[in-house]
């Protein structure tokens, strides 16, 4: 293949970033170039799966990462749902908001149900892509074998993890997704306890050990970066898996218009580090040049609000936060000092404004 | 009808024989049935299966109680005295062990047939599986069968060389029983 | 053709005349076999399917759920333990009306820990919507597994071929399998209407409220009841194919006149014929029940009418009520006239063999008049402690 990079144009030499768009997204196209051939795949990204109307909380996070992913992956795909928010606020017949075949089974086989359209497709010889969608409780928790499985049986589907960290569908129970400390109403804090006394899960860790072809976290806050985690995958032939940060406004009590914010403050804590994992292993993460501190990301949301009380209990659950949030800024060289830091602009450099840029809300 | 049971242990085929008992009566034109009388059974543990032969449809899905003869396929289950419970009167058992016949048939006041099933089968398939030998010398006693349906039965199961060794154990087996010796049983 | 085959062999072969799409399953004792032969044509390329090897039989349903959601003729099997952990998925794919086969290869439910059979499995799941067929015989099993792929699709309706384990699942017998093209030319393609198509976006499996439910329960009640006729009608066109019935909802036997009648499900049935044709045996009328779900009150209260008595043999109980058969044949007839005296027996539960002397021994129970309505009948109470008798 010769090297797609154009010379003369504004299209930045690095090799390596070049060969990683060529990868991750449309390869760059030279000024004058025949134009490349559109496949129906490259047209979907303006693609809405998911309609608008739909009966989400106002600032659903789960609503637009869901939207975000329809739209890069659509319309020659079919929804494996698993139950919980986005299958509830979608459909409640007679109406649903989805424009591709779209099905519901029950709360934890979400998996085995896509591994058995995609048995059809492979059967069919049709090349639909197989799309499975779960919640944290559903991904984490209580369908956590049927996703094993379907990674093991390497089924070509695209597994789609909207991770609010909560069972938010029943009213904000803890899952093994709840961050330490955070308040559930099965978690919550009181004289005896500071909300949730175990760790978050680490998912990636283990659907990387499957090995599969790639995996990868995103985050609402992050668009682009998202979408083209959506398109990488649907390129791939193979089980495919994407956690994607979605805050929850009822569940995180954090207000409407806040959804944006407070998943890059996530994100530029350290907490929930965007990465990408290829048969297992790191290929690549969004750097966050200067962390901000954890305090920061938790000072937005009342379930973390009994970690600023006058408690010395609150300060040694915030210091803890704080050292899992170094952990990951340790482990993926997420202040980009590493010597090929994959994207350069990172994470700070990707902000759109909202209430609290523009000095205070 | 006639009815057999097999007893043997875990690994040695008790179940097999039974089918091929069951696959010879169909090669023969008969109705027929075989089944094990499954336990949580491991390698080496005693094992039952039963059969029917019959020239109508056979209904009963009862395990065999009474059975006109007895296939037993490892000589350390003579220990168990109740091995030959229910057998018919004028019935017959044949063993695959090296003992004297006539001690074994004197113990359990029946008529008794033992060979040495294991060498012989070592001897032709180079493996210590009694089953087709048993069966050739019960038919050969008993002249249910023709020996050629259990050739037929062993060629629906067998090909190359294994079927050919098979083929001539039946024969070798069949010389070792008094053709028709057992033959007037099913009007006892 | 005729072969000898064992019942689990027979049933993958009778699969394999189907062309699934789809097949997927977790091996269970006592189904073991035909997940195993059904491996080994795919292995020997006499089978081409996509075969999902799961992780569990929860996922074995939901698969073939995807599958036939997706437009593909699904195939699975199960007993015992399987059929449970599957349940949630059983009812999921009734109530989404997805058509479907699968064969359970009945087995006691744990604990304690029985491997062997009777009907607590699929009677467990007898609520899920589901149509529930049993077989007597290997034959029955495979002329009604390749039926219930026709009834599946004609009604919209998963269909449950019951067989019983070990005692047809184990066992060799002679088995007349149909050729392919017979198969073919009686066996239309597999056509879903709802089925996932992204040129015909559907959503299905939506959450419905209060609004519709009643009535979207109401529509599956009618799809059984209208189930039954379709049920005879597919027996009464393979018998114009093939030759030989499988018993449409149920089939009445022996001596039409007698004032005695027994009912049974499954294997028992070939037992019960053997005794009944033991000379010098007490005339009775026997009455095979083969569509347990939906369930034929009709068929049933024109087959027990002009009884006196009437014994509903049962390999399931619900503990504290009784039988689960004979409290159904209670509800069936209760309320019309002319209608016999039940005398409910459970038999061999967890594999206690049924001896060739059933018959004679319920017909003689019948005069024990101080008998209770229900009764395990081949338990020997001298085994329990005093207090659990």
């Amino acid at each position: 293949m010769s090297d797609p990079t154009p010379s003369g144009s504004s299209m930045p030499d690095n090799p390596r970033l070049a060969e990683l768009r060529r990868k991750h997204g449309r390869p760059p196209q030279a000024p004058g170039a025949e134009p490349p051939q559109i496949t129906p795949r490259d047209s979907q990204p303006r693609f809405r799966g998911l309609e608008s109307g739909h009966r989400a909380c106002q600032g659903c996070g789960e609503a637009l990462a869901a939207r975000l992913v329809m739209e890069s992956a659509g319309p020659d795909v079919m929804v494996s749902n698993a139950t919980g928010c986005l299958e509830v606020f979608t459909t409640t017949w007679p109406q649903s908001a989805w424009r591709v075949p779209w099905i519901h089974s029950l709360f934890e086989n979400a998996s085995a149900v896509a591994s058995g359209m995609e048995a059809a497709m492979k059967a069919k010889g049709k090349n639909t892509k197989v799309l499975a969608f779960g919640g944290d409780g559903s991904t984490y928790d209580i369908g956590f074998q049927t996703l094993s499985g379907m990674l093991e049986r390497q089924h070509n589907v695209l597994y789609v993890c909207y991770d609010n960290e909560a069972y938010m569908n029943t009213g904000v129970q803890r899952s093994s997704s709840t961050p330490h400390a955070a308040a559930t109403t099965t978690s919550p804090a009181g004289k005896e306890r500071m909300g949730k006394r175990h760790l978050k899960k680490d998912l990636l860790s283990i659907i990387a050990a499957h090995h599969i072809p790639y995996a990868a976290a995103a985050s609402v806050a992050y668009p682009q970066d998202l979408q083209r985690k959506v398109r990488y995958a649907m390129g791939i032939e193979g089980p495919t898996f994407l956690v994607i940060h979605s805050p929850c406004p009822l569940g995180w009590k954090h207000d409407s218009c806040l959804t944006i914010e407070v998943a890059r403050r996530a994100v530029e804590c350290g907490l929930f580090p965007l990465v990408e994992l290829e048969r297992g292993a790191v290929t690549n993460v969004m750097p966050i040049r200067k962390p901000r501190p954890v305090r920061d990301y938790l000072e937005l949301q009342g379930r973390f609000r009994h970690l600023f009380a006058e408690d010395p209990r609150a300060e040694e659950e915030q210091a803890h936060l704080q050292a899992l949030a170094d952990h990951n800024i340790a482990t993926f060289g997420l202040t980009g000092d590493a010597e090929d830091p994959a994207d350069t602009g990172g994470a700070a450099l990707v902000h759109r404004g909202g209430p609290l840029a523009s000095g205070g809300f | 009808m006639i009815e057999y049971r097999i007893h043997g242990r875990g690994g040695q085929g008790s179940v097999s024989a039974a089918y091929l008992l069951a696959s010879a009566a169909f090669e023969a034109g008969r109705m027929c049935q075989a089944f094990p009388a499954f336990g949580a059974e491991r390698r080496g543990a005693p094992v039952t299966a039963f059969v029917r032969t019959d020239d109508k449809p056979i209904e009963l899905r009862a395990q065999v109680r009474r059975p006109h003869y007895l296939i037993v396929q490892d000589d350390t289950l003579l220990h168990d005295e109740a091995i030959t419970a229910g057998l018919r009167p004028g019935g017959g058992m044949v063993v695959n062990s090296a003992q004297d016949s006539t001690e074994v048939s004197a113990h359990f006041g029946c008529r008794a047939l033992c060979v040495p099933a294991n060498a012989l089968a070592v001897e032709m398939i180079g493996r210590p599986i009694p089953n087709a030998v048993l069966l050739s010398v019960l038919l050969t006693l008993t002249g249910d069968l023709p020996l050629d349906a259990l050739k037929s039965a062993l060629a629906k199961r067998f090909s190359g060389k294994v079927l050919e060794g098979n083929l001539k154990m039946v024969d070798r087996a069949a010389k070792m029983a008094e053709v028709g010796a057992w033959k007037e049983n099913e009007d006892a | 053709m005729r072969e000898a085959l064992e019942g689990s062999q027979a049933i993958a072969r009778a699969v394999t005349l189907c062309k699934p799409d789809v097949v997927a399953a977790y091996p269970i004792t006592p189904q073991t076999h035909i997940v195993e032969n059904l491996s080994e044509l795919v292995a020997e390329g006499d089978l081409h399917t996509e075969f999902v090897s799961v992780e569990s039989e929860f996922s074995a349903a939901s698969v073939v759920l995807g599958a036939a959601a997706a437009g593909a003729r699904a195939y699975t099997a199960s007993a015992s333990q399987g059929v449970l952990l599957m349940a949630e998925v059983l009812f999921n794919i009734a109530g989404l009306r997805i058509p479907l086969v699968m064969t359970v290869a009945n087995r006691a439910v744990s604990g304690p820990l029985s491997i062997w059979n009777d009907h607590a499995d699929s009677m467990a799941v007898r609520d899920s919507g589901w149509i529930q067929l049993h077989c007597v015989s290997n034959q029955e099993a495979v002329d009604t597994t390749i039926q219930a792929f026709r009834i599946a699709q004609e009604t919209d309706l998963p269909v449950m071929v019951c067989m019983d384990g070990f005692i047809l699942t184990h066992v060799m017998e002679p088995i007349d399998l149909p050729e392919q093209s017979e198969v073919d030319a009686w066996l239309p393609p597999f056509v879903f209407d709802r089925a996932l198509d992204p040129s015909d976006p559907k959503s299905l499996g939506m959450m419905v409220t209060p609004d519709y439910f009643p009535e979207i329960r109401h529509a599956h009640h009618a799809a059984m009841e209208k189930a039954l006729p379709v049920i005879e009608a597919t027996d009464r066109d393979w018998e114009a194919s093939f030759g030989r019935a499988c018993g449409g909802l149920l089939t009445v036997e022996g001596d039409a006149g007698a004032r005695v009648g027994i009912l049974a499900m499954g294997s028992t049935v070939g037992t019960l014929r053997a005794g009944m044709a033991e000379p010098g045996a007490a005339p009775a009328r026997l009455i095979t029940l083969r569509a347990f779900r939906p369930f034929p009150a009709k068929a049933l209260r024109d087959a027990a009418r002009g009884l006196d008595h009437l014994i509903v043999i049962d390999r399931a109980i619900s503990p504290g009520a009784g039988g689960v058969v004979g409290l159904e044949v209670a509800a069936a007839l209760a309320g019309h006239p002319d209608m016999p005296r039940l005398h409910n027996h459970a038999l061999g539960l967890g594999g206690r063999d049924i001896p060739e002397t059933i018959y004679a021994d319920l017909i003689a129970a019948i005069e024990d008049t101080d008998a209770p309505g229900f009764s395990v009948f081949d338990a020997d109470l001298s085994k329990l402690a005093p207090e659990d008798r």
